[in-house]
């Protein structure tokens, strides 16, 4: 378990859900709204959230390994 | 299957009526619908696989393997169709798969993400004010669902599209016909036709060389139609979506939510006193009130195992968010109302690429509403406590018809 984080554009709907649970790691880009990595390499004690916005991402676009 | 069995098979949606509004389904009800994955009767005579669980519900709505597009042979379909013309489904990206459906939602994205709907706050912020300056010039008494639970999001999604809100009782007498369960396919179809037209009547002249706004439809027309990326027809069922989505959601959640929180004074009050919990609130009485009751139709494409029940090709599911919503593998005390629980994790906007566009918008609405309600009319109490409150029963998205409140 390294704790870096992928983010899969081409999946994501842009929910959002990653920017309301971790807005210190995802950001949305704005010409099209889909998800952006702040950090590829988020700080640990922000890995739970990370983990959180992972399982809440309706498109599954978000991977934490 | 032969006719007798199908008799036996339980109906969905339940028919009984006069549960509590709070209530998505009652203790018999849960009863019958207590397994995993249930098979289930339609009121078409179709039958389809009804699936209850959060984790299920999640892989349901996720899975590739499962149609959205309700006009393929099969689909589960809650009341019959009316006939169709390929026109008439243009543009209505929610019920489209794959790519065709990507392309369209994308465009609005960036529309709705978190950062376009924090710089519309204050226009939302401004539409509450005014819409309970209604509701005090309406009463005391007076009915909280038509000064405040439903013009207030009807003015913002108008306002964000370019819609004319001075047309509002034209456009929101058909989208609730499209959203009732009970409504005849003819009635459906015309009322389908007559929104088409008006949208189409409104995109043209947006489109039309002059008229430049800043609001939704102008922007597409500019950035998509008139580079062709978009046809005049896909934006207009766009926007057909968005108005009627953007109508009866909220409008209901926020009359519910007070109905909730007018039985809970102490929580009433605290909202009031510290407006900071009100977006953990909001996420609570997502869960709690979970307003699409009839669940997600979808049609399985291929095989697929979900709750331990093997769903063929050409079977119908339904994920049924308001029992993922309560499922004790999830929330602790699941029929509590707790607001001090992290209840991030309710499937209330739906799961999957189809899961709502338009919640940072609702989450909004919803938390300046229910806050500057709290503060304006501190006093507010139900006007006919014992009552039976009219509900919304035949709609896919359930409500309060009216909700009398004084203060």
């Amino acid at each position: 378990m390294t704790g870096r984080v992928r983010v899969d554009r081409d999946r994501c709907c842009g929910s959002g859900n990653c920017v309301v649970t971790a807005p210190e790691v995802f950001d949305q880009d704005d010409e099209e709204g889909l998800v952006l990595l702040r950090f590829t390499a988020p700080a640990p004690e922000t890995l739970a959230l990370v983990r959180r916005a992972a399982d809440l991402c309706p498109a599954g676009a978000i991977t934490v390994e | 299957m032969t006719p007798a069995a199908l008799t036996d098979l339980p109906l969905w949606p339940p028919t009984n009526l006069g549960r509590d509004p709070l209530v998505p389904l009652d203790a018999g009800e849960r009863d019958r619908f207590d397994a995993p994955v249930t098979k289930v009767r339609l009121p078409t005579d179709a039958t389809a696989w009804l699936v209850t669980r959060h984790a299920d519900v999640r892989q349901l709505l996720r899975h590739p393997g499962f149609s959205a597009d309700l006009t393929r042979p099969g689909f589960p379909l809650l009341r019959a169709l009316p006939p169709e013309s390929l026109s008439d489904r243009r543009g209505g990206f929610i019920r489209m798969d794959g790519i065709e459906h990507s392309r369209l939602r994308r465009m609005l994205t960036a529309e709705f993400m978190i950062k376009s709907i924090r710089r519309i706050e204050p226009l939302i912020r401004q539409t509450v004010e005014s819409t309970l300056d209604d509701l005090r010039d309406a009463g005391p008494p007076a009915d909280l669902v038509a000064t405040f639970a439903l013009p207030l999001p009807s003015m913002v999604i108008c306002h964000l599209l370019g819609v004319p809100y001075a047309d509002h009782d034209f456009f929101q007498l058909r989208s609730r016909t499209l959203l009732d369960r009970s409504a005849a396919p003819e009635l459906v179809r015309t009322h389908v036709g007559e929104l088409r037209d008006y949208l189409h009547g409104l995109v043209e002249a947006k489109c039309a060389a002059g008229d430049r706004g800043d609001d939704l439809l102008s922007r597409l027309a500019r950035d998509r139609v008139d580079t062709g990326e978009l046809a005049v027809d896909e934006l207009v069922g766009m926007a057909l979506l968005l108005l009627i989505a953007g109508h009866e959601t909220t409008a209901n959640m926020i009359g519910l939510s007070t109905l909730l929180l007018l039985r809970e004074p102490d929580r009433y009050a605290a909202l009031r006193d510290d407006p900071d919990q009100a977006e953990t609130l909001v996420e609570e009485l997502l869960r709690y009130l979970s307003i699409v009751r009839t669940g997600l139709p979808r049609l399985a494409l291929e095989d697929v195992e979900v709750g331990g029940q093997l769903i063929r090709a050409g079977e119908g599911a339904i994920a049924v968010l308001s029992t993922a919503n309560r499922d004790a593998a999830v929330f602790d005390g699941p029929d509590e109302f707790d607001p001090y629980r992290q209840a991030h994790q309710h499937v209330a906007f739906g799961f999957g690429v189809h899961q709502c566009i338009g919640q940072p918008l609702a989450r909004a609405e919803l938390r300046i509403a229910l806050v500057e309600l709290a503060r304006r009319f501190p006093g507010l109490r139900l006007a006919a406590p014992d009552g039976p409150l009219p509900t919304r029963d035949n709609s896919i998205v359930f409500g309060l018809d009216a909700l009398p409140v004084t203060w």
